[in-house]
This record gives structure tokens, C-alpha cells and sequence, in this order.
């Protein structure tokens, strides 16, 4: 039962990689950019609401509310004045600036929050639970975690296929010239990508920093998740990255409790189970499980 | 045209000037331990490791486009090549550490297999997973020390002053070395295939460039040149702990040296491992802000230069210490044109 008692866990804590990994598998998928700030933004956003919920004693939820569309401005900003002028001058440029932000985000953090940990309450759900038999039961905060993660990854497979502004997304990422003929505006595009993919990181974010505790040194680790969870699923295909995220969680949680099982640190052989699995689709089949393009 | 008007060379008179200074502070540089303190020592370790990790970048990223965030596997491999080969197998650790960046060349061969599988930005962040695999695998291994570490036995046996000097001259062979190989690699035919993939991937591969074994060699000198590194920094520091070894701000180090330096060029690394110890000297009372500082000029830099500091050098002087590119020379003609596409053609 210790293990089917796993499993589940690590389903539904894929929920969380895939709502960490959809800005990244987005934002590739508009503009081929690997923002390597993904991670450190996420973390920025958790602190951000905890800097609302400690100056204005708000809850962590009203904090979300108002996190997420200040991160979609940050987004819209970030993209329109400073990345758009690096996706012109190849393929390094955009990786080392968004590197360079990765740094500066972490130690800004680590100046203006201490390297304490922190957490985020999000009220008595965080603890509740439906009991299924007497040796497993389902949180409720991991389960709401997880229909998050499907309607997000949902309303943006919509947004991505049925309106305007996903179809000038698609075509920009087609043909840049061709879409520009059209009248479509690829420097307005890709902000409004990016102002979306750092709503869907604030969400992320707040959702890990409501699960667990976290440091400003945090943001690596959850780049590294995301991007695992979009690779293994394959990339291009926004419910691939679910399952990626699923394969990944499951990886993990399976993977503690055997090393939990062999006596040795859990924590350990959960995050290196995740990486070998990573590893071994990457070695097996490096399109992902679910390309939808061969191209990386 | 006559035979006689043109000739085509590398050499200029300010790189003939540089060859001389050059050599002078070799020269300098390889007398140090005889009137140095132990302190200066201590830096210029740093300093010349440091250098040579920036250059073991430069090539990858700036020569072959290769953006890994992953080099740190190879520092803490080398550095734990040291630790079995000195204190298990009984060897000199001086000679353990050129064997040991052997042994973690070896090492790099699957590590490349692996990670060739992803491009561009995905390469980066698959190579930072497989850093941490690294760390992971070793952090777990008791006979070194799992996460707590282990001290270099066979380095902490050394009497003080030998293993200065010793870890001094190898951080000097690491230093010189790497701005050497990456000074012939460029004038190899091999230097010619990796310009032509720096300026237009698919077309060298059109033209017949072998471009995978051409960033494979680049992938595996780097991971000679970081181990080496790694394990010389580490002869010198003597405590070894996992999560120090395998972190990721030696890349960041080497990212943003490289980056401010001058990436594509092997000036820039020099300038930017000068400027990074400077800056580090200014704001040392600073703490964290000292790394946000060095963030921020890297962004400023690629935005603004995205040559780094040495193109701004160039923009004013034909100033080439390292002549890489062919130029054709006219009899008669003031002003040479350059052969060749690109800045380092």
C-alpha cells in the first residue's frame, strides 16, 4: 500500500511540475526561448506574496490574486524592452541575459528576505484530506494543485488553438516574416507570451511556496523540474508536458521511498530517481514521449 | 597580379608585440614562488584556475555555441580524481591531477552522449541535470566522505611550502595551457571548422564541416581543461565537500568572465578574469551584491557590446595579441584588408 500510496503522490505532484513547466514549454513554443530566469521568477513571485501578506495582512490566496497579474506585467515588461533585443543577436544572447537575471533575481532575493525559509499559509486545506482506505489518503491541497495545473494547461491549449491572439502566436512561431507581412506585431506577441507564461509561474510558485517552505536559492532546482517534466513529455505539446510532469513526480516520490525502504536518505534518492528516469528518455527517446515536432 | 605585391599572414605588429609581452609575463609569472608570499600565491591559483576555466568556456560557447551550465561536473569530478588517485592509489598528487582530468576526459565521453542529445538552451539546462547527477551520485559515496566531505590526504601530507609551489605551477600549466590550446585549436584546421560553425552552423555542415565531432573534440577538451582546474583548485584548498565542488557558481564565474571579457575572442577572457578580480577586490565588503553587480554588467554588456569589453578595445585599436585570422598584404597599401567573415575570422 506504501507504494500505491506513492504513485498517487507523485501524480499529483507532477500537478505542480506541469504548472511549472507550462511558461517554459509556452514560451519555447512561441519564441524558441529558454528563459534560464523561469525558476528564480517563480521563487520572486512566492516572495512577492509574502511580502504583500506580511505589510498588508492579507491571505496568501488574496496575495495570489493580486501576484499573478503583477507578474504578467513583469513578464510583458522584461520581454518588450530588454529579451526581444536579444532574440535579434542569436542564439547566445538571450541565454546569458536571462542567466545574468537568474543570478541577480537569487541574490536580490537573498538580500531582501535573508537566506531563512519561508512559507506561505494557505488557510486548513493545506492539511486536510480524503482518506481512501486507512493507508492512503489524497491532500486536498495537492489534488486542488493538480486541477489547477489541468485547467491551466486546458484554458492555454485553447488559448494557443481557438483565438486571435493564439493564432498570431502560431504563426509567429511559424514564420516570423510571413506573420509580420500579415500585420502581426511579433514584438508585442511574444511580451504577451511571456506576461502569461510569468502569470502561469506566479501561480506555480505561490502553489510550491503554499506546499512547502522556500529559500531564495530555490529558483534552480524548479528551472531544472520544469524543464525535466517538458523533455520527458516531449516537446511542443502542452499535455505532454502533464504527463512529463506526472512521469517525473511519480519518479520522485516512488524513487524516495525505495531508498527510504533501502535506509538510505529519501530526499536524495527521490530527486536522483527523477533525474535517471530523465535521463534514460533522454538516452531511449530524446523527442520526448509525446513530440508533436522533431525538431528541438 | 605578381607574385611579389601580396602576402598573406597572421602575425601584425601589434601581435608580435604582444607575443614579446607575452612571453615576459610567463617568464615573471614562473618566478613567483621564489619571492612571492604564500598569500600571492593563493591568489594568482585562483586567478590562473579561474582563467583557465573562462578560456574552457570561451571555447565552448564562444567557438563551438555550445551554452553549458555544466562545467562544474568536471571541476568536481577532477577534484574527486585527486582524492582516489592520491589517497587510493598512493599516487604523487601532483602527477594525480594531469591523470585524474585524463580519467574525467573519459568520463565526459557518455557524459557527451547524453547531453548532445538536446540543442541550444535545452543543452544548457541537460548538462546542469547532469552536474547534478554528479554531485548527487558522489554526495552519497561514504569511502569520500559522502556530503560532509573529505580532506586530500595526500595534498595535506605535503610540507606547506612544496605544495605551493606545486599547486602554483600546475594553476601556471593550467592557465597558460588553456589560452595556448585554444590559440592552436583556432589555427588548426579544426579552428576552421569551428569558425565556420560560429558564423553559420548549416552551412559549414553543408560544405562537409563534421560539425558533431567538431563540438564533441571542443566538448571533451573543455571537460580536460575543467578537471584539470578543478583538480588543481582543490589541491590547493585541501577540504573537498560535494555541494561546493559541483555548484554552479563556477560556471556562473566563468559565464560572466567570458561575457564581459569579450566572448569569440582569447583576449576577452584575460580582460574579463582581471576585471572580475578587480571587482571582486571593490566590492568585497558588499557580499551578495558583489555577484548582483557582476550580473548586471553581463546583462548590460550583451545588451549594450555584446563583443564584451575587448570589442570596445578593438573597435579602437587593430589590436590582435592572439592572431588567429589570415591578412592579405598589399604592397603599397596603407591599410590591410582582412580575409575572412567575422570579428576573429
Amino acid at each position: 500500500m506504501t507504494w500505491v500510496n506513492a504513485v498517487v503522490q507523485g501524480i499529483l505532484l507532477g500537478g505542480l511540475y506541469a504548472l511549472f513547466a507550462a511558461g517554459l514549454s509556452l514560451v519555447f513554443g512561441v519564441m524558441r526561448l529558454v528563459n534560464l530566469a523561469h525558476g528564480d521568477l517563480s521563487i520572486l513571485a512566492a516572495f512577492l506574496v509574502v511580502a504583500v501578506v506580511d505589510a498588508a495582512g492579507f491571505s496568501a490566496w488574496v496575495g495570489l490574486v493580486l501576484i499573478v497579474p503583477a507578474m504578467f506585467a513583469i513578464g510583458y515588461l522584461l520581454q518588450y524592452t530588454i529579451l526581444n533585443r536579444t532574440l535579434e543577436s542569436g542564439e547566445l544572447a538571450p541565454l546569458l541575459v536571462t542567466f545574468g537575471i537568474a543570478i541577480i533575481l537569487q541574490n536580490v532575493l537573498l538580500e531582501a528576505f535573508s537566506a531563512d525559509s519561508r512559507g506561505l499559509d494557505a488557510g486548513s486545506i493545506e492539511t486536510d484530506s480524503i482518506r481512501v482506505t486507512d493507508q492512503l489518503a489524497v491532500g486536498w491541497f495537492p489534488l486542488l494543485t493538480f486541477v489547477v495545473s489541468v485547467l491551466l494547461l486546458g484554458g492555454l491549449q485553447l488559448l494557443t488553438s481557438r483565438t486571435r491572439v493564439g493564432r498570431a502566436m502560431r504563426a509567429t512561431a511559424d514564420d516570423l516574416r510571413a506573420a509580420e507581412l500579415m500585420g502581426i506585431d511579433h514584438r508585442r506577441i511574444y511580451a504577451l507570451a511571456m506576461g502569461i507564461a510569468l502569470g502561469t509561474v506566479a501561480l506555480a510558485g505561490v502553489f510550491f511556496g503554499m506546499r512547502t517552505t522556500f529559500f531564495p536559492s530555490d529558483g534552480p532546482v524548479r528551472l531544472i523540474f520544469a524543464f525535466e517534466a517538458v523533455i520527458i513529455g516531449g516537446l511542443g505539446s502542452l499535455w505532454g508536458t502533464l504527463v512529463g510532469g506526472v512521469v517525473l513526480g511519480v519518479a520522485q516520490t516512488v524513487g524516495t521511498q525505495i531508498a527510504f525502504s533501502a535506509g538510505i536518505s529519501p530526499g536524495w534518492g527521490g530527486v536522483l530517481a527523477g533525474h535517471l528516469v530523465f535521463l534514460a528518455v533522454l538516452a531511449m527517446r530524446p523527442t520526448g514521449l509525446f513530440a508533436r515536432t522533431q525538431t528541438t | 597580379m605578381n607574385e611579389r605585391d601580396f602576402s598573406v599572414g597572421r602575425m601584425t605588429r601589434a601581435s608580435r608585440a604582444g607575443l614579446v609581452i607575452a612571453l615576459a609575463a610567463v617568464a615573471v609569472l614562473a618566478v613567483v614562488p621564489f619571492w612571492g608570499t604564500s598569500g600571492n600565491l593563493h591568489t594568482l591559483i585562483d586567478a590562473l584556475t579561474l582563467l583557465a576555466l573562462a578560456q574552457m568556456w570561451n571555447l565552448l560557447a564562444g567557438y563551438a555555441g555550445l551554452v553549458s551550465i555544466g562545467q562544474q561536473a568536471f571541476i568536481g569530478l577532477g577534484a574527486y580524481g585527486l582524492v582516489v588517485l592520491g589517497d587510493k592509489a598512493g599516487l604523487h598528487p601532483f602527477l594525480a591531477v594531469p591523470i585524474a582530468a585524463l580519467a574525467v576526459t573519459v568520463i565526459a565521453v557518455p557524459t557527451a552522449g547524453l547531453a548532445f542529445r538536446l540543442r541550444g538552451g535545452y543543452f544548457a539546462i541537460g548538462t546542469w541535470v547532469i552536474a547534478e547527477v554528479y554531485r548527487l551520485v558522489i554526495s552519497n559515496i561514504s569511502e569520500l566522505g559522502s556530503g560532509t566531505g573529505i580532506t586530500v590526504g595526500s595534498a595535506a601530507e605535503l610540507e606547506r611550502g612544496t605544495r605551493d609551489k606545486g599547486a602554483y605551477w600546475l594553476a601556471l600549466c593550467a592557465g597558460i595551457g588553456a589560452v595556448l590550446v585554444v590559440y592552436l585549436i583556432l589555427r588548426s584546421r579544426l579552428g576552421l571548422a569551428l569558425t565556420a560553425i560560429r558564423d553559420n552552423e548549416t552551412g559549414a555542415q553543408s560544405l562537409g564541416v563534421d560539425v558533431l565531432r567538431a563540438k564533441v573534440i571542443v566538448y571533451l577538451v573543455a571537460a580536460f581543461g575543467c578537471a584539470f582546474a578543478g583538480a588543481v583548485v582543490y589541491l590547493n584548498l585541501i577540504r573537498l565537500q560535494p555541494d561546493a565542488a559541483f555548484t554552479v557558481n563556477w560556471t556562473v564565474y566563468m559565464i560572466f568572465i567570458v561575457v564581459i571579457g569579450g566572448i569569440g575572442t582569447i583576449e576577452g577572457p584575460i580582460l574579463g578574469t582581471a576585471v572580475f578580480f578587480v571587482m571582486q577586490e571593490l566590492l568585497a565588503d558588499y557580499g551578495v551584491w558583489y555577484l548582483v553587480a557582476l550580473g548586471a554588467v553581463a546583462v548590460v554588456v550583451m545588451l549594450v557590446a555584446p563583443g564584451g569589453l575587448w570589442s570596445l578595445v578593438l573597435r579602437r585599436f587593430d589590436l590582435r595579441l592572439f592572431p588567429v585570422q589570415r591578412r592579405l598584404r598589399m604592397e603599397g597599401v596603407a591599410r590591410l584588408p582582412e580575409l575572412g567573415p567575422g570579428p576573429e575570422g
